[in-house]
C-alpha cells in the first residue's frame, strides 16, 4: 500500500494526496450544509463548467513552468472562437455542415498557434520578458477582436454544434471528455517527451539548459505555441457554449487560471508543475464556487473565497515544510 | 602586529567550548579560537568542517549549545544577537558579498550610515566622504560613483571590505575571499588585508588556497569534521603538511605527466582567432592526452573554449576533429560532434542546481534515452544514471534529489557524468576544481585521469598552475589572447611556469 503510494506521490507528485484531502473536505463541508450539493444535477453542472477554466489553466500551465507567462490566453482562445465563427458564418451560418466546422477548426487552431508563436518567437529570439510580451500580444488581440466583431457578438451556428457544449457520451459532458482528453495530452507533453523535460530545465535555469546543449529558443517557441493551440480549443469550446463569440468572453478568467496553477504546486518562479495536481485544484475550485452558489452566496463572494483558498493552502504548505524539516532533522 | 603587542591588548576573539548540534547532526564539537588584536588568523578546513558555522556563532547567526564561552575584546558575551556582534566590531565578507549591484560604489560602502529608525533627509556628501575615507584607510582608489555591477570582482571585494570598515569593525571574517580573483589581484587583497592588520584591524581568512593561508596567515586554526586539530604557527608549514591536517590523509603529489608524442592527434586548431578574445591559436591534442592550458583570467582561456564548443564563431582558423574540418552553428553541433565542455561556473552554467540529480546527469543524452514513439524511457535513464553514479563513485542519496544538495565535489562529478554520458571524444574542463574541496579534488583528477588512459582528449583549463603542473601531459600559456609558452612539466618547474604566469 505504501509503495503503491509512493509510485503514485512519484508519478503525479507531492501535490496530489494533500489536494485530495482539501478535494473531500470541501466535499464535507458542503455536502452536510447545503442538501442539493451531494446531487448529480450539482456535479453535472461543475462538469460543465470546468472544462472552460481548465483547457485555459493548461493553456497557462506550459509557460509557467518554464518560468514565463501568457497573458494572452483569453483573446487567443476569442480569435481561435471568432475565426471557427467567421468560417461557419461563410458556409450557411445556421445550415452550415461539418466540413465548414472541420476547416473552421482547422484555422482557429492554426490562428491561436500563429499568436503563440509569435509570442515565443519574440521571447526566445529578442530576448523580452513573457509578461510583456504577451501584455502586448493580449492588447494587440483585443483591439483587432473589437476591431473585427465592432465590440458585438456573432452568432448564428448550426444547431449540432451544441452537442459539443452541452451534450454527454454515456452520461459524461462531451466538455469534460474535450478536457480529460486535453489534460491527458499535456500530461504526457511535460512528463514524458524531451519538449517537457526542456519546459521544466528551461525554467529553472535558461542558462545551464542552453550550456547543456538544449534548444532552449526552440522550446521558448514551442511552449507558447502549444499555449495558443489550448487557448484555441478553449475558444471553440466557449463558442459552442454560448452559441456566440464575443471578444471579452471569459476575460474574468486570465487571473483564475494562474490561481489553479499555483495551487496545483505549479512553482512561480518556473521549473516544477504537474498536470494532476493542477486538474484536482481546479477541481476544488470549481466544486467551492458552486457550493457557495447552492449557499445562496454573491457569485462576488466565491471569488474572494477562492483568495482566501490559496492564501490557506501557501500557510499550510509552509507550515508542512516547516514540519518535513523537522522531522529530517530529528 | 607582534606577540608583545598583543599581550598588552585583550585578543580580538576568544572562543571557547563551542558545541553546535542541528537536529542531531554535530556540526560542531568542542572547538575553540582565538584571535589576537590586529592579527591575521587563517580559519582552514575542507567544505563541511565547521567553518561557517563557527562564523555563524560569532557573528549571532546561530547559538552554540550551553557551556561555550565567549570574548570579544575583552568582554565577555555569554549571548550574541547579530546586532551586538556588529556593535562589538565584528564584520563578515560572505563570498557572494552581499552588496547592491544597481547602486554606487559610495553608496554601498556608506548605506549603513543612511539607516536610521526615522527617516530623515540624507547627505551625499557626507555619504561619499565616508566611503572616501574608508576607502583611503585601505590605500586603494576606487571611482565613488561607479555603479557596483561594472566593477570586477575583485575590487567588489575591496567596496565590501571598505563597508566593514565604516560601521567601524575590528575584527573581519572573509569567506573565501580569493576564490574567483586571479592571482595579481589576490596579491592587491592581500596587501590590504596587511594595510588592515597594521592598523589592528584583526582579521580572520577562510580559504582553500593554501598558499596564499601561509604567506598572509601569522597562524591556522585547523578544523576537521567539526572538530579542532589544532592551532599552527605558519612558519615552517608547507602546503602538503596543511592538508595533511585538513584531510587526514596524506596525498601523494608527483607530476603525472606521459609522452603522449606516439598518440593519435585528435583535435588540431590551426591559426584561430577571433577579434577582442583571442588571436592565432593553434594547438594539437592526442588521444588520451591531458592538455594543461593555463594564465589568467582575462587571457582569453575560456573565450577559446566558448568557440571550440561551438558556443561563439571564430573569425579565422580552422578546428579540425579527427581530421576532418568542423563548422559548427551551436554547441549542439559541438555535442553532436564529440566535444563536450565542463563550464567554469558549475552553479550558475554547470549543472540546474534544483533540479533532480537524475535530471541533470540525463540532460545531455535526451535523445538517447528517448524511446519509440518520441517518449523518455524511465528505463533508459535510470540505466544511464545509476551506471554513471557508480561509474564516477558520486556520493548521492537518492537520484532525484535537487542537486544542490550535493557537495561541491559530487556536483562536480554529476556535471562530468552528464558530459560522459554523450560519449564525447574531446573533453574540455574550465577550471574543474573551483569550489571544490581539497580532498575531492584529488578525486576529481583522479577521474581525470582514468578518463586520459581510456583515450579521451582532454583540454584543463585552469587558472592555478600547479594543478595543470601536477595533471597535464604538456601545458600551455595563455596571455592576452595568445599562446605565448609550452611546457614539459617533466622539464619545467612549477615555480617557473608560476613565474612566467603571474608576472
Amino acid at each position: 500500500m505504501t509503495a503503491l503510494y509512493r509510485r503514485a506521490v512519484a508519478a503525479f507528485g507531492p501535490e496530489v494526496p494533500g489536494l485530495l484531502g482539501f478535494l473531500a473536505l470541501v466535499l464535507l463541508v458542503f455536502g452536510l450544509a447545503a442538501p442539493r450539493f451531494l446531487t448529480g444535477a450539482n456535479f453535472g453542472s461543475v462538469a460543465f463548467q470546468l472544462p472552460e477554466l481548465g483547457l485555459l489553466t493548461l493553456a497557462m500551465l506550459m509557460p509557467i513552468i518554464s518560468g514565463g507567462f501568457n497573458l494572452a490566453i483569453i483573446y487567443t482562445a476569442n480569435m481561435a472562437g471568432l475565426t471557427l465563427a467567421y468560417v461557419l458564418n461563410q458556409y450557411g451560418g445556421v445550415d452550415a455542415g461539418i466540413w465548414p466546422f472541420i476547416l473552421g477548426t482547422v484555422l482557429a487552431l492554426g490562428v491561436g498557434a500563429l499568436s503563440g508563436a509569435v509570442m515565443g518567437a519574440v521571447i526566445a529570439y529578442i530576448g523580452a520578458h513573457p509578461i510583456l510580451v504577451s501584455l502586448a500580444m493580449m492588447i494587440f488581440l483585443r483591439g483587432l477582436g473589437e476591431f473585427l466583431t465592432k465590440g458585438g457578438d456573432i452568432s448564428g451556428f448550426p444547431q449540432w454544434m451544441a452537442v459539443l457544449g452541452h451534450g454527454t457520451v454515456w452520461g459524461i459532458p462531451v466538455p469534460l471528455i474535450l478536457f480529460l482528453a486535453c489534460a491527458v495530452v499535456w500530461h504526457i507533453i511535460l512528463n514524458r517527451t524531451r519538449h517537457g523535460f526542456s519546459v521544466r530545465m528551461v525554467g529553472s535555469n535558461i542558462r545551464a539548459a542552453a550550456y547543456s546543449g538544449i534548444h532552449t529558443k526552440r522550446t521558448l517557441v514551442l511552449i507558447y505555441t502549444l499555449s495558443g493551440v489550448m487557448c484555441a480549443v478553449a475558444g471553440i469550446l466557449m463558442l459552442s457554449r454560448f452559441n456566440s463569440v464575443r471578444v471579452g468572453h471569459g476575460e474574468a478568467l486570465l487571473l483564475v487560471t494562474v490561481l489553479a496553477c499555483f495551487l496545483g504546486g505549479v512553482d512561480p518562479f518556473g521549473g516544477f508543475g504537474r498536470v494532476l495536481p493542477v486538474v484536482i485544484a481546479l477541481i476544488v475550485l470549481q466544486i467551492l464556487s458552486s457550493g457557495l452558489n447552492l449557499l445562496g452566496a454573491n457569485q462576488h463572494l466565491s471569488t474572494a473565497v477562492w483568495g482566501l483558498f490559496l492564501v490557506g493552502v501557501m500557510i499550510l504548505r509552509w507550515g508542512a515544510g516547516r514540519l518535513s524539516e523537522r522531522k529530517k532533522r530529528s | 602586529m607582534t606577540a608583545e603587542a598583543r599581550s598588552e591588548t585583550p585578543d580580538a576573539l576568544r572562543l571557547t567550548h563551542v558545541t553546535k548540534i542541528f537536529g542531531g547532526v554535530t556540526a560542531l564539537d568542542d572547538v575553540a579560537l582565538s584571535v589576537g588584536a590586529g592579527e591575521v588568523h587563517c580559519l582552514a578546513g575542507e567544505n563541511g568542517s565547521g567553518k561557517s558555522t563557527l562564523i555563524k556563532i560569532v557573528t549571532g547567526v546561530y547559538q552554540p549549545e550551553s557551556g561555550a564561552g565567549m570574548q570579544i575584546f575583552g568582554q565577555d558575551y555569554p549571548q550574541i544577537t547579530p546586532t551586538q556582534a556588529r556593535m562589538a566590531g565584528i564584520a563578515v565578507i560572505w563570498q557572494d558579498l552581499a552588496l547592491f549591484a544597481e547602486m554606487t560604489v559610495a553608496e554601498n560602502i556608506a548605506f549603513e550610515t543612511l539607516l536610521g529608525n526615522r527617516p530623515r533627509p540624507m547627505s551625499y556628501a557626507r555619504l561619499r566622504a565616508d566611503a572616501q575615507a574608508a576607502l583611503a584607510q585601505l590605500d586603494v582608489g576606487l571611482d565613488l560613483d561607479a555603479r557596483l555591477g561594472s566593477l570586477p570582482i575583485a575590487q567588489r571585494q575591496i567596496v565590501a571590505i571598505a563597508r566593514a570598515l565604516v560601521s567601524d569593525a575590528r575584527l573581519i571574517f572573509m569567506d573565501e575571499p580569493t576564490a574567483s580573483l586571479t592571482q595579481s589581484e589576490t596579491d592587491a587583497l592581500l596587501a590590504v588585508v596587511r594595510t588592515l592588520s597594521a592598523r589592528g584591524v584583526a582579521v580572520v581568512f577562510v580559504s582553500h588556497r593554501l598558499a596564499e593561508v601561509l604567506e598572509i596567515a601569522s597562524r591556522v586554526t585547523v578544523l576537521r569534521d567539526g572538530r579542532l586539530v589544532g592551532v599552527y604557527p605558519t612558519e615552517g608549514m608547507t602546503q602538503s603538511r596543511l592538508t595533511e591536517l585538513m584531510t587526514g590523509a596524506s596525498f601523494a603529489q608527483g607530476v603525472m605527466a606521459r609522452d603522449t608524442a606516439s598518440q593519435p592527434e585528435v583535435l588540431r586548431i590551426d591559426g584561430l582567432g577571433r577579434a577582442g578574445d583571442y588571436a592565432d591559436i593553434s594547438l594539437t591534442l592526442r588521444a588520451g592526452e591531458v592538455l594543461g592550458l593555463t594564465g589568467l583570467i582575462g587571457a582569453g582561456r575560456t573565450e577559446l573554449c566558448h568557440t571550440l564548443f561551438g558556443m561563439t564563431r571564430a573569425d579565422r582558423g580552422t578546428i579540425t576533429l579527427n581530421g576532418r574540418e568542423l563548422r559548427m552553428k551551436s554547441n549542439r553541433d559541438a555535442v553532436a560532434e564529440g566535444i563536450a565542455y565542463v563550464s567554469e561556473d558549475r552553479l550558475a552554467l554547470g549543472l540546474i542546481q534544483p533540479q533532480s540529480i537524475a535530471d541533470n546527469a540525463v540532460l545531455a543524452v535526451l535523445r538517447k534515452i528517448t524511446g519509440r514513439a518520441g517518449l523518455l524511457s524511465q528505463q533508459g535513464k535510470d540505466d544511464t544514471v545509476s551506471h554513471w553514479i557508480t561509474e564516477l563513485a558520486v556520493k548521492i542519496g537518492k537520484p532525484s534529489d535537487a542537486v544542490s544538495t550535493l557537495s561541491g565535489g559530487n556536483q562536480q562529478r554529476v556535471v562530468l557524468a552528464k558530459w560522459l554520458a554523450t560519449e564525447p571524444k574531446v573533453l574540455i574542463l574550465d577550471c574543474p576544481t573551483v569550489g571544490v574541496d581539497v580532498g575531492a579534488r584529488a578525486g576529481i583528477f583522479r577521474i581525470v585521469r582514468t578518463l586520459a588512459e581510456k583515450g579521451l582528449a582532454i583540454l584543463l583549463v585552469s587558472d592555478e598552475v600547479p594543478e595543470v603542473y601536477m595533471n597535464a601531459d604538456r601545458v600551455l600559456h595563455m596571455a592576452g589572447g595568445h599562446i605565448v609558452a609550452e611546457w614539459d612539466p617533466r622539464q619545467t618547474g612549477l615555480s617557473d611556469m608560476e613565474a612566467a604566469v603571474y608576472a
